[in-house]
């Protein structure tokens, strides 16, 4: 049982509120700890306030009994900060797939210019305008896009 | 840096007082869920008040660990008393210009406390610090966007603004009184202390006041608000606790 299979593993739980992406991809599993008796996997928060972590932790947990893992644990740290630079390439294409903009790379000091013009998910255009920095969940924003006529959401930059 | 035992106590008065701000300001700002003026208004505060427990539960965390007792108990069973939290947190949502302009000067302080937290000493709160300062930046642009439009929008919306500037400035200046351990916080490199917030948030905050048209009073012609972070509240906090805890204190044993 290698830390590396557990990673394998854990590619097959996706985000609750996002089936598209898995949980490594979206880049919040940052540490698995393996020996012949346990198995502990760290997650980071996306958000402080996201109510999906505890839902999270119970997924892992049951995907990892499900493969036979021993004594499956996962628990949520701070010790590694989450921001949007740690999801994966896979990760920002199965964003779009599911309808929502990838976050562009942030410094954490642009948040308003890079929201005034997202590009959209659907066409690509980046005639776009921000309707909300808040949208339905606390990742995302909402934004209009003037060539395609359609309202969208966007995964919002985070650091 | 080592902490001391002193450092601790001191560490402990300074997550409290915060914590209880991101509750009772979260709890505030969950009372516009479904009464925003403009549904995006509404979204947004819904959002913030989200946050803002996701921020309290994390401060809550780091005091559970270090002793304090459960984070729901810690959270949900003290009385005003034993609270810790500013009086601008306190006062009710009012009319919208008044939760905007609370909204403003309050998450222009969180940001600038969590931007220096990120580099305490006390490692558990520098971790959370960084993370969190990263999510406050859209509260602080969500205000400081709102108070420039409606700074100047119509005659009517300029008097509104001024007026709830007027009345919220002095329980503001709130949010900075000192506990007792300043020294400490400050000698063992935990938090750079109330003042030099108070100096970067009075710079922060009046730059987008005087773009925006608006007045800032002169801050020695005003009383600050004080006694929060010494267990002196307004009239307003044990109602809005028994309100929170109310369902809690019907059936303590109950789970959902």
């Amino acid at each position: 049982m290698t830390a590396e299979s557990v990673r394998q593993a854990l590619y097959e739980v996706s985000d609750p509120e996002i089936p598209t992406i898995s949980i490594v991809d979206l880049g919040i599993v940052t540490k698995i700890e393996t020996s012949d008796t346990e198995t502990h996997v760290t997650l980071t928060p996306t958000f402080a306030g996201c109510p999906a972590l505890r839902i999270m932790e119970r997924l892992v947990e049951n995907k990892l009994k499900e493969k036979g893992f021993p004594n499956p644990k996962a628990t949520t740290s701070f010790d590694v900060q989450w921001n949007t630079g740690m999801i994966s390439e896979e990760g920002l294409q199965a964003l779009k797939k599911h309808g929502l903009a990838p976050p562009p790379p942030t410094t954490g000091n642009d948040y308003a210019e890079l929201l005034k013009h997202m590009p959209c998910p659907y066409c690509d255009s980046k005639n776009t305008e921000l309707k909300s920095p808040f949208g339905p969940t606390l990742c995302r924003s909402i934004h209009y896009c003037n060539d395609c006529h359609q309202s969208f959401e966007a995964f919002k930059p985070v650091k | 840096m080592n902490i001391s035992e002193k450092g601790f106590e001191a560490i402990k008065d300074l997550l409290y007082k915060m914590a209880d701000d991101q509750l009772i300001i979260g709890h505030r700002n969950s009372e516009w869920t479904g009464l925003g003026p403009v549904l995006e208004e509404d979204i947004a505060f819904s959002s913030m008040a989200q946050d803002k427990l996701g921020h309290s539960q994390a401060l809550y965390d780091v005091l559970s660990q270090m002793g304090e007792g459960d984070p729901d108990t810690i959270a949900f069973m003290r009385n005003a008393e034993q609270f810790h939290c500013c009086h601008l947190v306190e006062y009710p949502i009012g009319e919208y210009e008044f939760s905007l302009m609370r909204h403003f000067f309050f998450d222009n302080a969180e940001l600038l406390r969590f931007e220096m937290l990120a580099d305490s000493s006390f490692e558990p709160l520098s971790f959370i610090a960084k993370k969190i300062k990263g999510e406050i930046k859209y509260h602080s642009m969500h205000a400081d966007i709102w108070i420039s439009q409606l700074g100047s929008a119509s005659e009517e919306s300029k008097i509104r603004m001024q007026n709830a500037l007027n009345e919220t400035f002095p329980l503001a200046l709130g949010v900075f009184e000192k506990g007792i351990f300043e020294d400490v916080l400050k000698s063992e490199g935990i938090f750079e202390g109330e003042d030099v917030l108070k100096e970067r948030w009075m710079s922060a905050v009046s730059q987008i006041i005087e773009k925006a048209g608006l007045k800032l009073p002169e801050v020695n012609s005003i009383t600050p608000s004080l006694g929060g972070r010494r267990g002196k509240h307004t009239e307003y906090l044990q109602p809005l606790l028994d309100e929170m805890t109310e369902v809690f204190r019907i059936d303590p044993s109950a789970e959902w």
